[in-house]
């Protein structure tokens, strides 16, 4: 199906109506997911710089609230199940949201906060024509229009988008538009851009699970994380990050649960109560984001943490470049290799 | 466990406040169940810990102190270092709390039957130690396992936790117990010395035989050695660990060693998992 790019805000207008919608939007100076009350706010195609996992996973959340009185106690959780869009969403960015499923729907538990969004969120991807400079998806295993995570995938073809349905939810959705049918000549374009779509970097990461599965140990995190600053960026900005913080905010005895995004790069995060710290240094910190990207999240859940969407790298204050990280440890002497 | 979501805690009144230790830094609590439907969906096991929650401040992980044989209650022992404990020191008896759990594995009760056990604690750490004690010389279970040999060591006879109790142990013949001080003191009659020479002097053979060891890490340093000396393998040493924890549901990502999380796949491992895992603990 068709979508011509000068419809595109009525279409957003109308789905306002029956949806939540969020889009990237320009704001403060920068383009992130926002929920949007009229389609000229969006602006499709365009990369946020905060991932949209916010829309599932959001920065800050009330988990529930709660009062004690002379009535006893009461309690009440907020769990949002409002039918939402998210349009404009990137492929690196759809299929991130598949490997957080791995973590809020585990073997034993089920975070009813993130799964009920997900369930009534029907995303729908435009990929990407020209890749950024930091990105290297095809390195991890995606690629500029990788369908996984996605409902919808948007091509974008000059003065309209090719709309491919992917699932049934993303096919439903499109047959209640009314669209257009692509024709052959909009099919052809759009098999022409995929193509032509090139990424400008790379990263082998064949085997790194492996070489990492060695490294604990390995002297190269000595001096890894000498220029970190460990501002956290890199974690806040990543769409596979998922790290939170549980926390009170309350008056007496009412108040509310809250959730928020918290960083493995902070020294705070494993402090112990007695004092004791498991992760004392910037050393340690690395150590853990890098392992836990490529070495325990794939013990774990069969796929690296990392989507290749370059945030880490494009906002790092000191250009600490997770594909040079990756290419570093590959080239590490681990004493194991058969020569 | 609240079915519907891990998140939301239920509700327990706290029917004792009972401050344990002579340094008055470890309360013991006693909570009940608020609704009847919870005590019945609270099945757990020794080892196995919660989150416990102060409304208007917080919850924080600690291990479950009574056992599955004590029905209608729950109980924790807390020393005071921070927000959550603090605020639980001072609750007074009657106050509604919140509970999240029951978290994490357990001692391996089922695979520990026919075998002899050593249970090894030190400090305040005794607190699933009691509750394994409680589970194992439950009359129903008692002959289920072979020998027992408990031995507990603190600073000073004032910082022992469950004094009643361990009396009333120490007077059983279907127990070993060994309570010992690090220093002789005043009015002390029992034994004196470090808890890795007193395990040296009175463990039983490691044949057919598992050990479970809970304490302060110089403790578990140093008792380490004298286990490998008597013959325990790694395989029959367990342990239970304490990481900083928020969500206790292995999604926060807070608490992880390697790729295991201790929350979930933990706190309890054997010496032989955690030899497999990274040392960052
Ligand atoms: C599985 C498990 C079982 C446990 N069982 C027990 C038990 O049976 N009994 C028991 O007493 N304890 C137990 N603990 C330890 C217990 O969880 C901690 O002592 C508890 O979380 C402390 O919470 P709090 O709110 O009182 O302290 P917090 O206020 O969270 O912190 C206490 C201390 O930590 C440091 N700290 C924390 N946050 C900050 C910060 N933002 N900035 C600076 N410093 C900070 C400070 O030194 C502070 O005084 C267990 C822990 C685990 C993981
Ligand atoms: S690690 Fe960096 S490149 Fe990989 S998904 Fe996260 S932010 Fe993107
Ligand atoms: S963004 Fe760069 S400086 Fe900041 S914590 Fe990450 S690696 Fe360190
Ligand atoms: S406490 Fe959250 S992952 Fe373990």
């Amino acid at each position: 199906m068709i979508i011509n790019k000068s419809e595109i805000a009525g279409l957003l207008d109308n789905l306002v109506k029956e949806y939540r919608v969020y889009a990237p939007v320009q704001k403060d100076g920068i383009v992130t997911f926002e929920q949007i009350n009229e389609g000229t706010q969006a602006k499709p195609g365009a990369t946020s710089k905060k991932p949209p996992k916010e829309i599932l996973f959001p920065q800050s959340e009330e988990l529930f609230n709660y009062q004690v009185d002379s009535q006893g106690l009461r309690m009440e959780d907020k769990i949002d199940d409002t039918k939402s869009v998210a349009f404009g969403v990137r492929p690196c960015d759809a299929k991130s949201m598949m490997l957080l499923d791995n973590v809020f729907h585990n073997d034993e538990y089920e975070d009813v906060y993130y799964t009920t969004r997900r369930k009534n969120t029907l995303i729908i991807s435009v990929g990407c024509n020209q890749p950024a400079s930091t990105c290297f998806c095809t390195s991890v295993g995606s690629s500029p229009f990788d369908t996984d995570g996605s409902d919808v995938l948007l091509t974008d073809i000059g003065d309209s988008y090719l709309a491919e349905a992917i699932t049934e939810q993303g096919k439903e959705f499109l047959c209640k538009l009314n669209l257009p049918a692509s024709d052959d000549q909009a099919k052809t374009k759009a098999e022409e851009t995929k193509k032509q779509a090139q990424l400008t970097s790379e990263v082998d990461t064949t085997g790194i699970k492996e070489k990492l599965d060695d490294m604990f140990d390995h002297p190269y995190w000595e001096s890894l994380y000498e220029k970190c600053l460990g501002c956290g960026a890199c974690t806040y900005l990543c769409p596979t990050c998922h790290c939170f913080d549980i926390a009170d905010e309350a008056k007496d005895c009412a108040g509310c649960r809250v959730r928020n995004w918290d960083s493995c790069m902070f020294p705070l995060f494993t402090l112990h109560g007695s004092g004791h710290n498991p992760r004392t240094s910037g050393k340690e910190r690395w150590r853990q984001r890098a392992m836990h990207k490529f070495n325990y999240f794939v013990e774990r859940y069969n796929a690296s943490a990392c989507v290749g969407c370059g945030r880490c790298i494009k906002n790092c204050p000191v250009n600490l470049d997770i594909r040079q990280v990756i290419a570093d440890i590959k080239a590490q002497d681990t004493g194991s290799e058969v020569s | 466990m609240n079915k519907n979501n891990p998140y939301l805690p239920i509700p327990m009144r706290l029917v004792k406040n009972f401050c344990e230790t002579e340094d008055k830094l470890i309360h013991t609590f006693d909570l009940e169940f608020v609704n009847k439907e919870d005590q019945e969906n609270f099945k757990y096991l020794p080892g196995q810990f919660a989150e416990l929650m102060v409304y208007g401040q917080g919850e924080a992980p600690f291990g479950i102190a009574s056992s599955p044989n004590e029905p209608g209650i729950l109980k924790f022992s807390v020393a005071k270092v921070g927000v959550v404990s603090k605020a639980l020191h001072l609750l007074e008896e009657g106050s509604t709390v919140g509970v999240r759990g029951p978290l994490g594995n357990w001692y391996p009760v089922e695979d520990l039957k026919g075998k002899n056990i050593v249970i090894i604690g030190g400090g305040f750490a005794f607190t699933t130690l009691r509750s394994t004690i409680q589970y194992l010389l439950d009359p129903v279970r008692r002959g289920d396992y072979g020998d027992i040999t408990v031995v507990y060591g603190a600073r000073n006879p004032g910082l022992l936790l469950y004094k009643e109790e361990l009396q009333e142990w120490e007077n059983r013949d279907d127990i070993n117990m060994v309570t010992t001080i690090d220093r002789p003191a005043e009015g002390w009659e029992g034994r004196t010395g470090f808890v890795p020479a007193v395990v040296e002097e009175v463990a039983p053979s490691a044949e057919n035989t598992v050990c479970i060891i809970c304490g302060p890490p110089v403790m578990i340093k140093f008792t380490q050695p004298v286990l490998e000396k008597l013959g325990f393998t790694p395989e029959q040493i367990i342990m239970s660990l304490e990481m900083r924890m928020k969500c206790g549901l292995g999604m926060c990502g807070r608490c992880n060693i390697g790729s295991k999380y201790v929350c979930k796949d933990g706190p309890v491992f054997t010496l032989e998992q955690l030899k497999k895992l990274p040392n960052e603990y």
